[in-house]
């Protein structure tokens, strides 16, 4: 197991790697450092000296991947690449153009993410599955139907329309709930119900049906026969065989999306001004802040491997057959 | 088995609590805390961090929302008063300007401006102005700074500025004012004025070097910049600085209103400067040192930044006088009242205008500029007045509008082959297309209204301003503008050398490339509407979108054909808008404002003379003129003078729309009471469809559980 | 008198539909294909989903022939082309593209949405709601629209009912000397639903599909059927063009990352070794970058290469054509992974076959075992990922032109719509039918593509064939 983890994380290095010089090739052709310096110093009475100082100041004057200037190895290391990226690894993500400390800034935006995303997840995985298993007892008849219709339906309408249309509604005409906005402690309450409530809505159609698949498959099988063979009552089926079969790709499914609820929900966020790590990537997109997108794509891989980790981890524990080797 | 219903259950759980959380007696959609009811508290919004609270390096509007509350330059601009005027803030009077000719000697005031060798600026400062407290004061039992030597485990323990937990405060003494000056040309600090401040202040450019040559020397983390003195701004006594300004800048003087010129305590500077503070976000940017009415006490820029009233400040009462007719719209019912008349502003992030406006509506924001899209709601234009709806009568919202002291306009640029140049043909087409882009369209489609379509450069409120129509582009009928027809603009055209829009030797059909920074909201229909108005003359328009980057980098390399900028004043006077016209201030060759790279050896002759004049007949001379010049050149297609329309509450007083002070909040005087009860009355949460869901759910509930029951009798059997 | 243009996006299309048509006359030689598309083809909702598909699909193909019109030139002179790129769709529907009102107005609406100073014809100005320049222009009296468009849909109806029963008559027709029976047999054996394939269900979708669109054509011509923009553009007209880019990126997208998928995918299961272990690893990384920011940065880039290389697109449209090529491209990019797993995992099954063995003993060529006995055995689960990512790509679209990394602004599209509709929303009275126009077309859409998209994994996926 220990030896499989750590291989796992040396596994994990390449990767990373990999990922930091895509997006740092895919950046710096859009950007020179010099578009950067103007952007931030504003839009009125720009110098090339401040431009010059600026870019000295954050360490973009130095050559970009390769330093023609210097010998041997410094001609790789003297570079804004390899400062930058050497220190990404040790989660120094540095700090934003406008000056602010990138991972405190992550710390303090990763708990409002996590308060619309783990609840739409949690709420939206009940929900699923309970519809999911509603269509499998009554499948075949008119009410499956019904239900598969209304998923199809569903996952046919733009996740945009949900927002706009709750939005409209729920807040602006029914006074339910304030429009945007958050607040701390108890009072996220009444910010975040909507949001919610439109997450796991818009994730119905997808979810409740890929889960009416897999039970589907399961109750095909020759066990669940059996057990109704042997007179065991439909629910008793459903609940004991079907269900608990089924939780193995439900689980494992579930597990990969676990670490990436962090990176929250890019347009719920906007939409419903949630200070979150979501709206924070998307401002950096708009802002073209280099150092901010570097650190969430860093931060998204990596999380998304240890995803990939925990999957596996997760795949022994509920079979004992499997074996990490 | 029960689990079926489970899911049903869950729900009901979800709205008994949504219930109850109702009952806390706020309104269901209240944004704000239940605490907060019934505050003298002012609501607001801000769009975006703001980068720089920095008096040396903040220059942006939303901005200057917090500095301007938070800093107390020398001057500031009379709240009610027009045109604007300057009014002493922290200084006893305005400074008059003392001019000198080269070896010293004092000149008469109306000496000839190129023989004025420099000007110097005597500003005295009221006694007894105090600072904010502040723990950058706050001494020890003996006296000594108590937080000038943090260690690393006291850092530790501190998160905000509100952390410290001793503040203290001192007097402002002239020397403040002083300090900030010289941190104009700090080698770290990038001021965005510097550049064009070291051409003025004697010696602020070789202060920069020394700084930089002391910078790298210094041994600890602070520059003290009090061990270097500076040539052109020098602390007199306690309460008197002087400022020393090469040549006539008349202008100056505005400069002095801005929070460029506030003081800076040496001690701030000293305090921030600590290592270890700035990875905290404690630094000058986010927490400001001021004299102002109010103080930053929150910033959370992600949520919301808090002002709350600066305990120390004192001494200044509402306006006594105003313009004709503030008397009658109450604006000078608390004459005489001491300032400020809010306890706390509470600003609240709002990326978006959507729900702003919507917020606004319901009563959580106190008052709202209001975007395009909603206009319609809100304002009826009739015989160019603006109104309010009924709707928004009825809810007892006040509006008040002012013609923005800003330009929008496009540009040619005049080193393009095609749409450049100074011969009676290019000067004919580019108004031909002056004629044919149709700006009051354009603002009642695009604006709602809220503009004037623009004559000239310089718009109404500023010196020079004159009413009348650009004869280049306007008939002038019934005392009013009227559009040349596009029959006139096809005449134009053709003698132009473009027949039909066709080339005439080649036939070619002529292109015109508009560059602009076509992304985000509304940018289709405005590109679809920019073509409609080039067909009108047969003329095919390109539109060349780029992002913002790229779009700067062709303006500044002269490569862009016709574009859109905007221009706001920095200062009410007509050289900050006729400069954007002047030959050496070319962006393409001399990296200036000019971006028209226009370049007319008379209206630059022009301009140098009007530029250090004192406002008179004879500079408006000049202004006439020189804006005739422009008309006919047809550097820019003028566009027109945006309108600020302000948005009020019926329990907001004293709100008139400024554009040049930033510092409107200390007047503003609200009436918590009865917007509680308009809050209350306007908010009150529609039941019915969450009841109807929940039928809803029960009727879907109750044959998924008969068929289960039949179900489970058929396995039965 | 004109210049065809060919735009990018134009030439794959034209070669998407070579494809397409390849595929179905190799596949009517291979019976593991072949039997599955029947299966579809056999199906009601395979049928109606078709039926409608069809329908956006003949609007997309009139939407990609490109030209560029002559200008009205002097005699003598030689012909000059106008700048603008137009498409036989622009062409159709001039009326509706030429025929702007100054800005909004509602569905059928015969006067402007806010109200204006209008000047009377005695010189005195009066605010009140303007009659639009086109839209129930023809009315004399414009309180009688209502009667005007029930006369003129009721017409359109009876002609649309006249059509469909010469279409269902020729069908039958057709089918009769198929199968050599009677015209009378085959037509009652179709509506009692006797006939294997499902022809009642296929023209009953199209009997409603006329009644919709004949009407719709019908009004057009006098009213904004629905309604009209910020500029007084034709909303029917801007959805119909959206149609085009949605399907462009639905199709288009898979076409350019199939190669990449299919080619590495199999490799990586069949050659294993370093090979396998170097795809896996490109596919892990380019995975494991959150998908909207490997878009939105490669976007940008693609904005800046075309900004430095402006003299390759001289016209507007093909600007914003390229721009929606390169998403496509990179949403291919992004989209390829998914698909290279499931093929790997197939051939490293298929590797280990009896037949693949003995045809590597026998010295059979890699890339001949490739291509002749691989690949055709994994054509399912392309077929099956291809028309299942075409509802995802579609949807995709909205977030991204929200985001600011979509398609072009210039550009029609659904997400553009959407995006500009959301402030519409915030107007009192609501501008609703921007909106609703887009959910409409974009619903329907990604719905029958979706049912489509079920009854190909159905009939071909071994799984559910029992």
């Amino acid at each position: 197991m220990t030896a499989y983890l750590l291989r796992r994380i040396l596994y994990a290095l390449p990767i990373l790697l990999g990922v930091n010089v895509i997006t740092f090739v895919l950046f710096f052709m859009v950007n020179t450092p010099d578009d950067m310096a103007r952007m931030n110093l504003g839009v009125k009475h720009v110098t090339q000296e401040a431009i010059d100082k600026w870019k000295a100041e954050r360490g973009y004057d130095k050559p970009l991947l390769y330093n023609a200037s210097v010998s041997g190895a410094k001609a790789l290391t003297d570079t804004v690449f390899f400062e930058k990226s050497v220190s990404m690894f040790a989660f120094d993500f540095g700090r934003a153009d406008d000056g602010r400390d990138i991972a405190r800034e992550i710390k303090t935006r990763m708990g409002p993410s996590l308060a619309i995303a783990l609840p739409v997840f949690a709420v939206g995985l009940a929900v699923n599955i309970s519809f999911a298993l509603l269509m499998v007892f009554f499948r075949a008849s008119y009410l499956d139907f019904a239900g598969v219709v209304l998923c199809v339906a569903m996952m046919s309408i733009s996740g945009l329309f949900y927002i706009i249309a709750g939005q409209y509604l729920v807040s602006k005409l029914w006074h339910l709930v304030p429009i945007s906005g958050f607040a701390g402690g108890l009072d996220a309450f009444k910010f975040l119900v909507l949001p919610v409530a439109i997450g796991v809505v818009s994730g119905i159609g997808a979810g409740a049906r890929w889960y009416r698949t897999l039970f589907l498959e399961e109750m095909g099988k020759d066990y669940v026969r059996t057990a109704r063979a042997k007179g065991l009552a439909e629910t008793a089926v459903l609940f004991r065989h079907v269900l608990k079969n089924a939780l193995i790709p439900i689980l494992t499914g579930a597990v990969v999306v676990i670490p990436l609820l962090f990176m929250g929900s890019l347009i719920t966020e906007s939409f419903f001004g949630i200070p979150g790590l979501g709206s924070y990537t998307i401002d950096a997109i708009n802002a073209q802040d280099f150092a901010v997108v570097r650190a969430m794509v860093f931060l998204g891989s990596l999380l998304y491997i240890v995803g990939l980790v925990l999957t596996d981890i997760s795949y022994t524990l509920v079979d004992p057959r499997i074996r990490l080797e | 088995m029960k689990s079926t219903s489970r899911p049903h259950r869950f729900l009901l759980l979800g709205t008994l609590s949504l219930l109850l959380s109702a009952c806390d007696g706020a309104a269901w959609n209240s944004p704000y805390p239940a605490a907060d009811q019934g505050k003298n508290i002012l609501y607001t919004a801000f769009t975006g961090r703001p980068k720089h609270l920095d008096p040396a390096q903040s220059y942006t509007e939303d901005e200057a929302a917090f500095t301007a509350q938070v800093y107390q330059p020398p001057l500031q601009y009379h709240y009610l008063k027009r045109p604007y005027t300057l009014i002493p803030f922290a200084a006893t009077e305005v400074p008059k300007a003392r001019h000198f000719d080269a070896s010293g000697r004092p000149l008469p005031q109306d000496a000839d401006p190129a023989a004025v060798a420099y000007s110097v600026y005597d500003i005295h400062i009221r006694p007894g102005i105090r600072y904010q407290p502040h723990p950058a004061f706050a001494a020890d039992a003996s006296g000594k700074p108590r937080y000038f030597d943090l260690s690393p485990a006291e850092l530790k323990n501190i998160d905000t500025l509100a952390d410290f937990e001793q503040r203290g405060s001192r007097e402002l003494t002239a020397a403040d004012y002083v300090y900030q000056i010289k941190r104009l040309a700090h080698p770290h600090l990038h001021s965005p004025i510097f550049g064009l401040m070291s051409q003025y202040i004697a010696g602020l450019k070789d202060y920069a070097a020394t700084l930089e040559k002391a910078d790298k020397a210094k041994t600890g983390p602070w520059l003290d910049l009090r061990g270097y003195p500076l040539e052109g701004a020098q602390a007199v006594d306690r309460y008197t600085y002087r400022v020393k300004v090469k040549g006539k800048y008349p202008q100056f003087q505005y400069w002095l209103a801005m929070p460029f010129f506030s003081p800076i305590p040496w001690e701030a500077d000293r305090f921030y400067s600590q290592p270890g503070l700035a990875e905290k976000n404690i630094s000058l940017d986010w927490y400001p040192v001021g004299t102002g009415p109010y103080m930053l006490t929150e910033n959370d820029p992600n949520r919301r930044m808090v002002l709350e009233r600066n305990p120390n400040f004192g001494g200044e009462t509402y306006p006594t006088e105003g313009e004709p007719g503030d008397r009658a719209a109450g604006l000078l019912a608390d004459a005489g009242k001491p300032l400020p008349f809010i306890d706390k502003v509470v600003f609240t992030l709002e990326k978006e205008t959507i729900p702003y406006w919507n917020k606004f509506l319901q009563g959580y924001y106190d008052a709202s500029g209001i975007g395009s899209d909603n206009f319609d709601q809100a304002v009826q234009i009739s015989g160019g007045e603006a109104r309010l709806t009924e709707d928004m009568e009825r809810q007892g919202i006040q509006l008040r509008t002012s013609v923005a002291t800003s330009d929008m306009y496009m540009g040619f640029n005049l080193l393009d082959p095609t749409v450049g140049g100074y011969t009676d043909k290019a000067r004919k087409l580019r108004q031909a297309i002056s004629i044919a882009v149709d700006f009051e369209e354009f603002v009642s489609i695009f604006a709602n209204g809220r503009g004037i379509a623009a004559q000239g450069p310089i718009p109404p409120g500023i010196f020079g301003y004159r009413e009348g129509a650009n004869p280049y582009v306007y008939d002038w009928v019934d005392g009013k503008p009227r559009r040349k027809p596009i029959e006139a603009a096809k005449k134009l055209l053709a003698e132009a050398g473009y027949p039909d829009g066709r080339d005439a030797a080649t036939g070619k059909p002529l292109l015109i490339y508009l560059d602009t920074t076509s992304t985000g909201l509304g940018s289709k229909s405005r590109v679809d509407w920019l073509q409609k108005q080039f067909q009108k003359i047969d003329v095919q328009l390109v539109v060349r979108a780029t992002d913002w980057n790229r779009f700067q980098d062709k303006i500044r390399k002269g490569n862009a054909q016709l574009f859109f900028f905007g221009w706001n004043a920095d200062y009410p006077d007509p050289e900050n808008f006729l400069f954007l016209l002047y030959g050496p201030q070319s962006r393409a060759k001399g990296g200036g404002e000019n971006s028209a790279n226009y370049d007319s050896p008379e209206f630059n002759h022009l301009f140098e003379r009007m530029k250090n004049m004192d406002n008179g007949p004879e500079r408006q001379a000049l202004i006439d003129r020189m804006v005739d010049i422009l008309r006919q050149d047809a550097p820019w297609i003028f566009g027109y003078h945006p309108k600020d329309f302000v948005l009020a509450h019926a329990w907001t007083y004293n709100r008139k729309p400024n554009q040049m002070a930033n510092n409107a909040l200390k007047y503003q005087r609200l009436d918590p009471v009865v917007r509680e009860k308009m809050r209350a009355r306007w908010n009150r949460p529609v039941l019915w469809p969450l009841l109807l869901t929940l039928v809803l759910l029960g009727l879907a509930v109750v044959p998924a559980w008969q068929g289960y029951k039949r179900h489970e009798k058929a396995t039965a059997k | 008198m004109f210049q065809p243009v060919i735009l990018w996006t134009d030439a794959l299309i034209f070669l998407l539909l070579a494809a397409v048509t390849a595929f179905f006359v190799y596949a009517r030689r291979q019976p593991h294909l072949r039997d599955p598309l029947r299966r579809v083809a056999q199906s009601r909702a395979g049928m109606v989903s078709m039926v409608v598909l069809a329908a956006y699909v003949a609007i997309g193909l009139l939407d990609s022939l490109h030209f560029r019109p002559a200008l009205p030139g002097k005699p003598g002179a030689g012909v000059q082309y106008a700048v603008e790129t137009l498409s036989v769709l622009d062409k159709l529907a001039t009326p509706l593209r030429e025929r702007n009102e100054k800005t909004y107005s509602a569905p059928f609406a015969t006067h402007a949405y806010a109200k204006e100073v209008v000047e009377l014809p005695d010189g005195r100005e009066v605010r009140d709601f303007p009659r639009l320049k086109y839209g129930g222009a023809h009315l004399v009296d414009p309180e009688a629209w209502l009667s005007d468009v029930l006369v003129r849909t009721l017409k359109a109806e009876t002609l649309a009912l006249a059509t469909w029963l010469l279409a269902a008559l020729a069908l039958c027709a057709w089918l009769a000397h198929r199968n050599a029976g009677s015209l009378s047999t085959t037509w009652r054996a179709v509506w009692r639903g006797e006939t294997p394939i499902p022809w009642r269900a296929g023209l009953l979708t199209l009997g409603l599909l006329l009644l919709l669109v004949f009407p719709a054509l019908a009004l057009s011509t006098h009213y904004h059927v629905l309604g009209t923009d910020k500029v007084g553009q034709d909303v029917l007209f801007q959805t119909l063009k959206s149609v085009r880019t949605g399907l462009v990126i639905g199709t288009l997208t898979t076409l350019v990352m199939l190669p990449f998928a299919v080619l590495l995918g199999i490799m990586a299961g069949y050659f294993r070794g370093w090979i396998d272990d170097l795809i896996q690893y490109l596919y892990t990384t380019l995975n494991s970058i959150p998908g909207v920011l490997l878009i939105a940065a490669a976007v940008l880039m693609m904005q800046v290469w075309m900004e430095s290389n402006p003299d390759l697109f001289d016209t507007v449209a093909a600007r914003a054509d390229a721009r929606l090529f390169f998403l496509c491209a990179i949403l291919g990019v992004t989209s390829w992974t998914g698909l290279c797993r499931l093929l790997r995992g197939e051939a490293l099954k298929l590797r280990e076959m009896e037949y693949i063995q003995a045809a590597h003993a026998f010295g059979v060529s890699h890339w001949r075992i490739i291509g002749r006995h691989l690949l055709p055995n994994v054509m399912h689960i392309v077929l099956i990922t291809v028309v299942m990512d075409f509802s995802g790509l579609v949807l995709a679209e909205a977030v991204l032109s929200y985001v600011g990394v979509g398609v072009d602004p210039t550009m029609q599209s659904w997400g553009n719509m959407i995006n500009s509709a959301r402030l519409e929303m915030a107007r009192d009275p609501m501008v609703w039918w921007t909106l609703a126009a887009a959910f409409l077309f974009m619903f329907a859409l990604v719905l029958f593509a979706n049912l489509f998209a079920d009854t190909v994994r159905d009939a071909f996926d071994p799984r559910t064939r029992r």
